[in-house]
């Protein structure tokens, strides 16, 4: 048996196919889905638990890869605490892909967590420290 | 001057609700459109609003008597230490204070996690704040040891007292060196990989008043998001500072300190900061109001980004080891843009200050004058100001048992 939480980004023409039905049908697994978004250019995030046997799991992965699904593990999503963001701007200029940018003429921070590639360089960059990974978040809950 | 207005007439008018009031922002095109005259003769306030870390900057507590009573001497909130050298159960927490465990730069850069504005912000937000403390014990206050906790309501006092906030103007730090340097303005990278700046800019408090004509003893203000006053001159006040023909600074100048009861503010606007290789902090959020006196005044408040100029400053070299001054200037607008041109490289631009919030609070000052809630002061006292000829002092650095120093 394995246990694994997962998060899965779909590109926009794979966000209506029924992934998680082959999941459970095809590959017998238990899913349990923590949370689930679109953006507004149609890619899908998908964060879930998956449980059932080591090899069906390992085959499972296979078969999203395959479909062209992003797989990372859940501990390295980062997420954007947008209420304690205080909309400095001091993140946008560390921030290697500009999945931080700053918002003229609105002078706002925005996330784009498609454009984060989990540097992590925000994380200690952040004075407000509003950047957070999950394993961050579980553990300060 | 056409127009002569006093705070009294000004008063009257927000009473009644007739004020007009604009934003530091949005009076830009109010005298661009209808002329300075027209402006002065119309507008009666214009609100300006700042929201950035502010390191000069604690609050007062008196936290009540135990039984038996007892005289803090050694005090920690939230394991941070609390100055306890004034009266029994009197004490200063300060922004910048960390607790004793925390490792700092020993694991440089250090991460700062939770220090003195971190205590603030946990104190405004009503959470609970573990007291530890030691005595040596007297007649009059014999316990000697106390373990508890408190929450804000709880206690007697809670002075925000700021001896040093509301910068008018500051530097723009960038890092001429070849490795990343970790300063109180935030991450420098190399070769000038980033230049951070902090003022609001035309919305910034001083900006708005350069010379302070009408910011003065006892002026109310809009303090971490209730109300606060001025009660003097910050430290390192400097008006002296080189000034621009419109009669900004070019350079950090005057600055204010501020105090206000803690009770009434609002975690929003007093946020604890960790500046990773430099510190903990506090970023607090002020808004002042200015009458628009006459037509000097509308000019003052008018003022663009275009028009205020920053020193760039390397905080490599030329900041730390006071070697040598500032590279160029550039103005806010620049800044503002998200890069600036240095030595022919296109360099990114990024704030400590928060501009959003800053214009949240001066629309929020607008608002409260709006409604009735707010009213202008007269001061009591002005400010020193250019004619004070004041100059900023180094540290003496001598062999301290030399009794000749004169
Ligand atoms: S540095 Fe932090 S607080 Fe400032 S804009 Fe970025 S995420 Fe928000
Ligand atoms: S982890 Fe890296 S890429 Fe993602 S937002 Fe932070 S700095 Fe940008």
């Amino acid at each position: 048996m394995i246990k694994q939480k997962i998060v899965l980004r779909f590109p926009p023409h794979l966000v209506e196919k029924p992934t998680i039905y082959h999941l459970i049908k095809d590959y017998d697994l238990m899913v349990n889905i923590l949370r689930a978004d679109i953006n507004p250019k149609k890619e899908g995030r998908l964060m879930m638990e998956l449980s059932g046997s080591e090899t069906n799991y390992q085959r499972a992965l296979e078969w999203l890869r395959e479909l062209g699904l992003h797989i990372m593990g859940l501990e390295q999503q980062i997420i954007w605490r947008a209420e304690r963001c205080t909309h400095c701007g001091a993140c946008t200029v560390i921030c290697p892909t500009e999945a931080l940018a700053f918002n003229r003429p609105e002078m706002t921070v925005s996330f784009d967590e498609y454009k984060c590639v989990v540097c992590e360089l925000c994380l200690r960059a952040c004075p407000a420290r509003a950047m957070e990974t999950l394993v961050d978040n579980a553990n300060s809950k | 001057m056409k127009v002569n207005r006093s705070i009294e007439e000004i008063n009257e008018k927000i009473k009644t609700g007739k004020a007009v009031v604009f934003t530091a922002e949005e009076i830009i095109e109010v005298v661009e459109e209808k002329g300075l005259e027209r402006a002065a003769a119309e507008v009666d306030v214009v609100t300006t609003g700042t929201f950035g870390p502010m390191c000069s900057s604690g609050v007062f507590l008196n936290v009540g008597h135990p039984t038996p009573r007892m005289k803090l001497n050694d005090a920690y909130l939230n394991s941070v230490p609390a100055y306890a050298g004034i009266a029994a159960v009197d004490l200063y927490l300060g922004a910048t204070a960390l607790p004793p465990s925390d490792p700092a730069n020993r694991n440089y850069p250090g991460d700062f996690i939770y220090g003195g504005g971190h205590v603030i912000e946990d104190l405004v937000a009503g959470k609970a704040i573990r007291l530890e403390a030691t005595a040596y014990g007297t007649d009059c206050y014999p316990l000697k040891k106390i373990d508890t906790s408190f929450r804000l309501a709880e206690i007697n006092e809670a002075t925000l007292f700021n001896p040093r906030n509301a910068y008018q103007n500051y530097n723009v730090a960038v890092n001429l060196g070849p490795k990343t340097i970790y300063t109180y303005m935030g991450v420098l990278k190399m070769n000038m990989g980033n230049a951070n700046y902090s003022s609001a800019g035309q919305l910034s408090p001083l900006f708005n008043d350069p010379l302070l004509k009408t910011i003065g003893l006892g002026t109310r203000i809009f303090l971490g998001g209730g109300i606060g006053y001025v009660s003097w001159h910050g430290t390192q006040h400097n008006p002296s500072a080189a000034r621009a023909e419109n009669d900004t600074p070019l350079q950090p100048a005057a600055t204010l300190a501020l105090v206000g009861d803690l009770k009434q503010m609002e975690p929003r606007w007093l946020r604890g900061l960790s500046f990773l290789g430099y510190g903990a902090t506090l970023q607090v959020g002020v808004g002042v109001p200015i009458p628009i006196l006459n037509e000097e005044m509308m000019a003052y408040c008018a003022v663009r980004d275009e028009d205020l100029q920053a020193p760039v400053v390397d905080y490599n070299r030329a900041y730390p080891y006071k070697e040598g001054g500032e590279l160029v200037r550039v103005s806010y607008a620049e800044l503002k843009s998200g890069s600036i041109t240095l030595k022919g490289q296109k360099v990114p631009t990024a704030s400590l200050s928060s501009y959003a919030g800053a214009r949240e609070i001066a629309a929020g000052l607008k608002e409260w004058i709006e409604a009735g809630r707010f009213t202008l002061t007269v001061p009591s006292a002005p400010l020193p100001s250019v004619e004070a000829g004041i100059k900023l002092n180094a540290l003496p650095q001598r062999d301290p048992e030399d009794r000749e120093v004169k």
